[in-house]
């Protein structure tokens, strides 16, 4: 499958974001963060930037994005349409809270936390739907597999952690658990991700391009003559293998760029001053910001989708 | 809405036959030609004179080399949309552009509201959406929606332009919603077959493999006459003589 750019920044920026909005509502409900105080503000402006800039881009991967609204209308069918209303949704009680920590910090102290605990809900489901979108394709053996939606799940929580943490580094209210727990979810991320790959190198392979044009009884099919001299729309989208070849030394550069080192790092910074600290979770949180981005990259070059059958593939 | 019929009074389909097709590419050419001016035109192609020509086409044709050695055959492989029972590429559809319709199971996408995210062309098995990059949205086989009920062509055009162009009469058009009509007939007959029904998309369009093969030896006669053994006579030299005289 092609890794649009658009999506890869979509997923991985948005993911990271509605992760930091999650952890807001459990720092908030914890007591660890006052939920109108400067780094809840920072953390909930972070949050939506990311949010709102990943959301800006995957329109660009639009044929039409002038029409991006309609997309909002067939929840009842389509995840990329749940998507949509849930990230809409989203947008209502953090907004809300934004103003409530801008505007009238003073209120009550459920106001605001009962609106983190929504938005921190609405971006968990956000991020369910977005890897939903994948894992019900059945067209697609790699993205059928049902640890996809969750490995998007934990990889939002586990990037949103790093980011809290970052928020708190640079307000200089550390917070220690979060750097061990935000450490512990970067390696249980890397053993979910290991786990589902483990689980798409040892799925058998059961369509065969015998199967996918009915001629297998006469024999062994293979193409003779292609319909067209060029790539056409469904080769360069759908039959795209750029870096596959490279998907085992890309494997172990996400995970230890991604999770072991930056998991390494927080829990370093567990232990060290707060300035060294900080530039301890800053490091980090570019390995994850890395890591994440070269795990969707793999997810959609390492993806292997049936119509490739008919253009030579022998199986998928 | 991307919400599916629970069932359609007609399902208008194809039934491409293996056996007869030739791989002449006409279908592909009359779809091009029909559909870049009809429902879903443009067909826009992209560097079309240049190094990377491309563009979006809605049928396409593709060569197989099935089985081995003298077993061996070449098979040729009209592929379109199958205008599925339950189409995938459908309820994907963030917009409620695509959809099937309740009335004969045409898929169709609403060139209009469509977004070209792509998607649906993801959910496909057969790859039979394309899409059209300087139009901005996904283009597909209509069943040549804007012919077959168009009371201003002459009756016999009132079918796909595929069907009409097939020189082989390998492409058949009816409803196999219809146990009597010819095309369910067709399918009975010579065993049709759904593409990947694994997937359970169930496809309407159905394709009839290509015959058995017939490998005993049958006795063949003298082809043509024998040539004439020369025998030196006066009426060979005299047909010889003739012969050089018109020959300079």
């Amino acid at each position: 499958m092609h890794p649009a750019y658009s999506v890869i920044l979509f997923t991985t920026a948005s993911g990271a974001g509605y992760g930091l909005l999650a952890w807001l509502a459990v720092a908030i409900w914890l007591g660890a963060l006052a939920p109108t105080g400067a780094p809840a503000i920072v953390a909930l402006v972070l949050a939506l930037g990311l949010v709102t800039v990943g959301l800006l881009s995957s329109t660009l991967h639009l044929g039409r994005p002038e029409r991006a609204w309609r997309a909002l209308s067939q929840w009842e069918t389509s995840w990329l349409s749940r998507e949509g209303v849930l990230a809409v949704a989203t947008y209502v009680p953090s907004g809300l809270l934004l103003l409530v920590q801008v505007l009238a910090s003073g209120v009550w102290w459920i106001v605001p936390a009962v609106l983190a605990l929504l938005a921190g809900v609405g971006a968990m489901a956000t991020v369910w739907t977005t890897g939903m979108i994948y894992q019900s394709l059945p067209t697609i053996r790699t993205w059928s597999e049902p640890l996809v939606a969750p490995v998007y799940v934990v990889l939002s929580i586990a990037s949103g952690g790093v980011l809290l943490a970052l928020v708190m580094a640079l307000s200089s209210a550390p917070w220690r658990p979060l750097l061990l727990v935000a450490g512990a979810l970067l390696l249980a991320a890397a053993a979910v991700k290991w786990l589902y790959w483990s689980r798409i190198d040892g799925a058998p392979r059961t369509w065969t391009a015998g199967g996918a044009t009915g001629l297998g009884r006469f024999g062994r099919v293979r193409p003779l003559d292609g319909p067209h001299t060029q790539a056409n729309f469904v080769m360069r989208e759908m039959g795209y293998v750029v870096a596959r070849k490279h998907a085992h030394s890309l494997r172990l550069l996400a995970t230890g760029v991604g999770f072991l080192a930056p998991a390494a790092l927080l829990l370093l910074a567990s232990q060290l001053p707060s300035g060294a600290g900080l530039f301890a979770v800053a490091i980090a949180t570019l390995g994850v910001g890395l890591g994440v981005i070269v795990e969707r990259w793999l997810f959609f070059a390492e993806a292997q989708h049936v119509v490739t059958l008919f253009y030579g593939a022998e199986n998928a | 809405m991307t919400a599916l019929p629970a069932t359609t009074r007609k399902k208008l389909g194809l039934v491409i036959d293996l056996d007869t097709c030739v791989g002449c590419h006409a279908c592909a050419t009359s779809c091009k030609e029909w559909n870049a001016g009809g429902y879903s035109g443009p067909l826009t192609d992209e560097d079309a004179y240049g190094a990377d020509p491309h563009g979006a086409w809605l049928n396409r044709v593709h060569s197989y080399e099935v089985g081995e050695g003298a077993e061996s055959r070449t098979v040729n492989f009209p592929r379109s949309c199958l205008h599925c029972e339950t189409p995938a590429c459908v309820t994907v559809c963030p917009t409620g552009a695509s959809y099937k319709r309740a009335e004969d199971g045409i898929v169709l996408v609403n060139p209009d509201t469509c977004i070209g995210c792509k998607l649906c062309s993801w959910a496909c098995p057969y790859g039979a959406r394309e899409y059209d990059y300087t139009h901005g949205v996904m283009k597909k086989c209509t069943l040549c929606v804007d012919r077959i009920y168009n009371e201003t062509l002459a009756p016999e055009d009132r079918q796909p332009a595929c069907v009409r162009a097939c020189p082989t009469g390998a492409r058949h058009f009816g409803d196999l919603a219809d146990a009597e009509s010819a095309v369910s007939k067709l399918v009975a007959d010579r065993g049709g077959f759904d593409l990947l029904p694994e997937m359970d998309y169930k496809p309407t369009n159905k394709y009839l493999p290509p015959r058995p093969r017939t490998f005993e030896a049958k006795a063949v006669g003298p082809v043509a006459e024998s040539v004439p053994r020369p025998d030196g006579s006066a009426a060979e030299r005299l047909f010889a003589w003739v012969d050089r005289v018109l020959s300079t």
